[in-house]
């Protein structure tokens, strides 16, 4: 019995880690490579699922509904990322307090828009995995869980793979460490970044798809994601695109395992704890440089 | 005292007699009940800035204070039915080890991640709170606060009052921590952290100070709210909107003065308790996001700065 709920519990957070980590790994761009604190991040997750729950009702899967949302969300992430910098870059300087607070208006504003718009009901997809799962052994992992579990992995590899090896991938990490040199091999700095806010807020986008496949969503959900998507990006380590995975893993194992052997209603503040132990004894994270 | 300090004493004590005239000439207890909303958003827009201002260091989660000042005085009512004095001073002492608390974590963290880990705090407490049984949970807890003096009227003009003292006191002492060496210190580790340890600044002592202070106002603040409301909930002691109103407050009015946060604060919570009578909450909290985003973007010294840009305009 002992066993069963262990070896469930770990499957569970897993999957779990899993999602958290497509759920942060946007941050791990503008965050985590170019050091701006985008706590909007998880309300543009909230605005994805958002759209997949539209694209659903019009009986398409949520998945294949963020693929083909890519584009305008590009779009959309990029023309943020204007916003953002006509408000600071240009001034100058950006001054964190006042980013911040920036885009704290703007969760406001997304969150009282999707309010106003469909209301402060809970949204949810109907697709034909959800309710069944796979058994094997002890170990039964809902599709509701897996499915989306398996999506994070994919994009982390493939956007590792982007900034490993493609031109522009190189550019946006080299934005994170020196954009005057960045500026004499004649790249724009300014479009890079805008770029990365697009790839970012894409990132968004299949996140919200798989977070309303795993559950229903309000247009609150982002609160509870913000913790939880700094917590992997600060314990993986800044500009640790790779080690987003590990990090997110820890922290849904862990959520798991308080949920199975404590009491669900601590596991909110699992991820909180260990974003503050880091801070306090590794600021630098598991995989990150020294800062 | 200089000619300002004694206008400062006179302005704080008129408007402690106006406090006290109008709950003898005012009888709609409404009043009050909103009132006491905006005085206490008054205190907690003060008492952030004394951090957030003054130091520079974002506290995101004011509300864990707040929160940990209502649920102290709850508690005590709950369990010795102590007097509304006792339970004040205890959410000072509370707020004040949370805050040092706070001010350690500044050893190792700065900017940015010191504003997350703020966030972490509200979260933890509302965690705690949710599964400590005696304190009713996530359902809540309903008490009944003992009578009011005679003197007070009722219930609700009792604890406006009491507020609005508060209120005066915690914004001289912002106005004494600003014009003194401390303010002079705060201002120097705002500029430049190193560069002011460099000069001798004691930063870490400072620091520690402005922790202290503004954790120990941000839980008084929450301290009278029992008797105010008889029923508090995690959901509304460590409220997200409360949280947010504290931080714009304070960037609205100008974070540079202490009376940048009590006119962004007076200006906000009022049209803010109009905005609730006439529009839906959620109208009111879009109205404070894009507040937000426009100060940021035209106006990033709040008010006061915006004012003092014009004045100069004029001059030359």
């Amino acid at each position: 019995m002992f066993l069963e709920i262990l070896i469930n519990a770990v499957a569970t957070g897993l999957l779990l880690g899993s999602i958290y980590a497509a759920l942060a790994l946007g941050l791990a761009v503008t965050f985590g490579i170019l050091h701006i604190p985008n706590i909007a991040h998880p309300v543009f997750v909230v605005l994805g699922a958002y759209l997949a729950v539209v694209a659903n009702e019009r009986g398409w899967d949520p998945i294949l509904a963020a693929l083909a949302g890519a584009l305008p969300f590009y779009l959309l992430g990029a023309l943020f990322y204007e916003f953002y910098a006509r408000v600071f870059e240009r001034r100058g300087e950006a001054d964190t307090m006042q980013a911040l607070t920036l885009f704290f208006g703007v969760s406001l504003v997304v969150e009282t828009a999707l309010v106003l718009k469909f209301g402060t009901n809970q949204q949810t997809v109907d697709v034909d995995y959800v309710g069944q799962s796979l058994r094997i052994g002890l170990l039964v992992m809902p599709y509701r869980l897996l499915v989306p579990a398996l999506v994070a992995p994919v994009m982390i590899l493939t956007l590792w793979a982007y900034l490993k090896f493609t031109y522009a991938g190189i550019a946006i990490r080299a934005a994170a460490h020196d954009v005057r040199a960045l500026q004499v091999s004649g790249v724009d700095p300014h479009w890079i970044k805008r770029h990365a806010f697009g790839i970012a807020s894409v990132t968004a986008l299949v996140a919200g798809a798989i977070l309303v496949i795993i559950g229903p969503v309000d247009p609150f959900s982002g609160r509870l994601q913000i913790g939880r998507a700094f917590a992997v990006v600060i314990l993986a380590g800044m500009g640790a695109v790779p080690g987003t995975i590990l990090a997110a893993f820890i922290i849904g194992v862990a959520e798991s395992l308080v949920s199975a052997f404590l009491n669900p209603s601590w596991s909110p503040g699992v991820a909180f704890l260990i974003l503050l132990a880091t801070l306090a004894l590794k600021p630098q994270g598991l995989f990150g440089a020294s800062r | 005292m200089k000619r300002q300090d004694v206008a400062f004493a006179a302005g704080a004590i008129v408007v402690l007699l106006m406090g006290f005239g109008a709950v003898h000439a005012v009888a709609n207890p409404y009043f009050f009940f909103a009132g006491y909303v905006i005085v206490q958003y008054v205190v907690l827009a003060t008492a952030w800035n004394i951090l957030g201002g003054y130091a520079g260091y974002i506290n995101f989660g004011p509300a864990a204070l707040y929160g940990a000042g209502v649920y102290t005085s709850a508690l005590l009512l709950k369990a010795f039915g102590a007097p509304l004095v006792v339970n004040i001073v205890a959410a000072g002492l509370v707020g004040m080890v949370l805050g040092l608390m706070m001010g350690y974590l500044t050893l190792r963290v700065q900017g940015v991640y010191f504003a997350i880990a703020t966030i972490a705090l509200v979260i933890m407490l509302e965690t705690v709170v949710h599964n400590i049984e005696y304190l009713g949970g996530a359902r809540g807890l309903a008490l009944i606060a003992p009578e009011p003096p005679a003197w007070a009227v009722g219930r609700t003009q009792f604890v406006f009052l009491v507020l609005l003292a508060i209120a005066v006191m915690s914004v001289a002492l912002a106005r004494w921590i600003e014009r003194s060496w401390i303010g002079r210190g705060l201002r120097a580790l705002r500029a430049s952290e190193e560069a002011a340890e460099c000069a001798g600044v004691a930063t870490l002592r400072l620091k520690l100070a402005a922790c202290a202070v503004s954790g120990a106002l941000l839980a008084v603040a929450g301290a009278p709210y029992i008797y105010y409301a008889s029923y508090i909930d995690p959901g509304s002691a460590f409220s997200l909107t409360l949280g947010l109103n504290t931080i714009a407050m304070p960037l609205i009015g100008g974070t540079r003065s202490w009376a940048g946060p009590v006119i962004g604060a007076l200006l906000l919570a009022s049209v803010q308790q109009a905005a609730t009578v006439t529009i839906s909450s959620e109208l009111n909290v879009l109205m404070v996001g894009l507040a937000l985003i426009v100060f940021i973007a035209a106006a990033p010294d709040g008010l006061i700065g915006l004012a003092e840009r014009l004045r100069r305009k004029m001059h030359a």
